[in-house]
């Protein structure tokens, strides 16, 4: 049981049943899908940017513990970020997820996450969100 | 149980896994030593392309071919010259799809399915309606989930060309009673087309009595390797169509600029095919067939009620979906409270339990269910009811977990 205590605690519980920054962005100036066509789950990521700088992000969408606290967590993060510190961020988080690196400190609670590295099968759902802004920015 | 361990015995996957509770066979199934055994033999000694050489290893390797269509005719109750070997059930519904439906729909002319499909049965029409007009429409299912044929007078009008129904569901167990359906639709001069990519591997299919014109299964869901499955087509219509691919061994005389069509089923089988995979296919269907396929079906049913009773009764978070009648399939859907079907395969696999997550290729039936995913068990001739409470237990204590998430 000690991988399922490790992912699944109480922060990542959190963000999945009460997700931060959920909801339509009215006023938007990118919008980007992310989609898990093998298990239906979706994200949609939108950003409001002011200059290089991502002013606010909301998401919405559906999906699994993973995916959403993902999302919601990664939200909370770019508000404040430049377009080029968005993408570091997203390829730290794709490093500790897809290979295993320990969690950059500039992760926060995202570090939360590390522990997917371990499930192969949940690595899309860790990064679905973080594909849809790759694809809004990159 | 002692026939069902000497079952075991016969697939080493399983036999080399004990730590393993596979509970994925609808996705495939694993394989006997027979069938193993058979593809290693062929390369060994029987190598050689079919329907050409002018040796004696190349005669060896069609006779192997030509056997295990006899073998797959066996299984389903058709004639020899009805069995064309494809890639799997996917690739049958667009040989139909392509070679009946392009040519034959025309704008305004209805496709009948259900809400029940797998993608495999929605998307080649999807396409063939795009190209030729043609307007799909679905049999819709009961909240229990088994065809609602209450309309169905309403829904067989004279404009409907062909009905396309599974037989077996992949996601509810459900067994269509398709013979009933196919007789309505002949009468209204329907062609009709069954996927039994879930029936052919679990039960005892005879085709000239489900009253269809074809019939699509896969090889890997039976025991066979990936890359061999079967189309059954009624000899008469086989004739009539036109082909799917074209290229060599399926054709009759070759010019510059045009040529003519051998026979089926060859005219269906383009290039060379899965020779290997046909022949240990075969050797799947004669493995199955010794076991009995009525006996399988019993086994699959027995367990499919075992799990339902245990679940009913000892897991009131769990939401199965599916008919509870006894007469369905070794497969179920369930979600555990309002937890995501992911989080659940994913606790279910520290205990060793293999089950699928997700839509399973059916997300109009998920969508009709009110769900985005499910967590899927299935069965098959190798499960045992250990196996099920395995399952069971584990389901307790992911229950327990998560329950402030519940």
């Amino acid at each position: 049981m000690s991988l399922l205590d490790e992912l699944y605690r109480e922060t990542l519980l959190h963000h999945y049943k009460h997700p931060h920054n959920f909801g339509e962005l009215a006023g938007a100036t990118v919008d980007a899908q992310g989609d898990n066509p093998s298990c239906g789950d979706q994200v949609r990521l939108m950003l409001r940017l002011e200059g290089d700088t991502i002013a606010q992000a909301r998401f919405v969408g559906q999906g699994c513990a993973i995916s959403t606290a993902s999302a919601s967590m990664m939200t909370d993060l770019l508000e404040g970020k430049t377009i080029s510190q968005a993408l570091r961020l997203a390829q730290q988080f794709k490093a500790m997820i897809v290979e295993g690196s320990s969690p950059s400190p500039e992760l926060g609670e995202l570090s939360v996450l590390a522990g997917v590295h371990q499930l192969p099968a949940r690595v899309k759902c860790a990064t679905l969100g973080w594909n849809a802004l790759e694809e809004a920015l990159g | 149980m002692g026939r069902l361990e000497a079952i075991r015995q016969d697939f080493p996957l399983i036999v080399g896994r004990p730590d393993l509770v596979y509970l994925d066979s609808a996705a495939t199934a694993q394989k006997p030593a027979v069938v193993l055994e058979a593809l290693q033999q062929f390369y060994l000694h029987t190598n050689a392309n079919v329907h050409r050489g002018a040796y004696a290893l190349s005669m060896r390797a069609t006779q192997a071919y030509e056997d295990a269509r006899r073998s797959l005719a066996r299984l389903v109750g058709a004639q020899e010259n009805e069995i064309i070997f494809v890639r799997n059930a996917t690739e049958a519904l667009n040989l139909v799809a392509y070679a009946w439906g392009l040519h034959n729909l025309k704008p305004g002319d209805e496709i009948l399915l259900s809400e029940m499909e797998h993608h495999a049965n929605l998307v080649p029409w999807h396409l063939i309606a795009g190209q030729t007009g043609a307007v799909i429409k679905a049999i819709p299912i009961t909240p229990d989930g088994r065809l609602d044929l209450d309309g169905l007078d309403i829904l067989l009008t004279p404009k409907v060309r062909l009905v396309s129904l599974v037989h077996a569901s992949n996601v509810l167990g459900t067994l269509n009673p398709v013979a009933q359906i196919a007789a309505l639709a002949r009468d209204k001069g329907a062609l009709v087309v069954v996927d039994g990519a879930q029936s052919a591997p679990h039960l005892p299919v005879r085709v000239k009595e489900l009253g269809a014109d074809f019939f699509a299964f896969s090889g890997h869901k039976m025991g066979g390797p990936t890359g061999a499955g079967v189309l059954w087509g009624r000899y008469e219509v086989l004739q009539q169509l036109p082909p799917f691919l074209g290229g060599g061994e399926m054709i009759n005389e070759v010019f510059v600029d045009h040529s003519t069509y051998t026979k089926p089923p060859q005219r269906f089988e383009a290039g060379t095919p899965a020779i290997a995979e046909a022949v240990a296919l075969g050797v799947a269907a004669e493995y199955l067939m010794n076991i009995g396929l009525e006996r399988i079906w019993e086994h699959d049913r027995e367990l499919v009620q075992y799990a339902l009773t245990r679940l009913d009764q000892e897991l009131p978070e769990v939401c199965t979906y599916g008919p509870r009648t006894a007469d369905r399939g070794g497969v179920i859907a369930f979600t555990v409270g309002g937890l995501h079907a992911h989080d659940v395969a994913t606790a279910l696999e520290q205990y060793g339990i293999a089950v699928r997550a997700g839509h399973h290729c059916a997300q109009p039936l998920h969508r009709k269910l009110g769900v985005a995913a499910t967590v899927r068990a299935s069965f098959y001739l190798y499960t045992t009811h250990e196996e099920v409470d395995r399952w069971v237990e584990a389901l307790k204590k992911v229950r327990d977990f998560f329950k402030v998430w519940l």
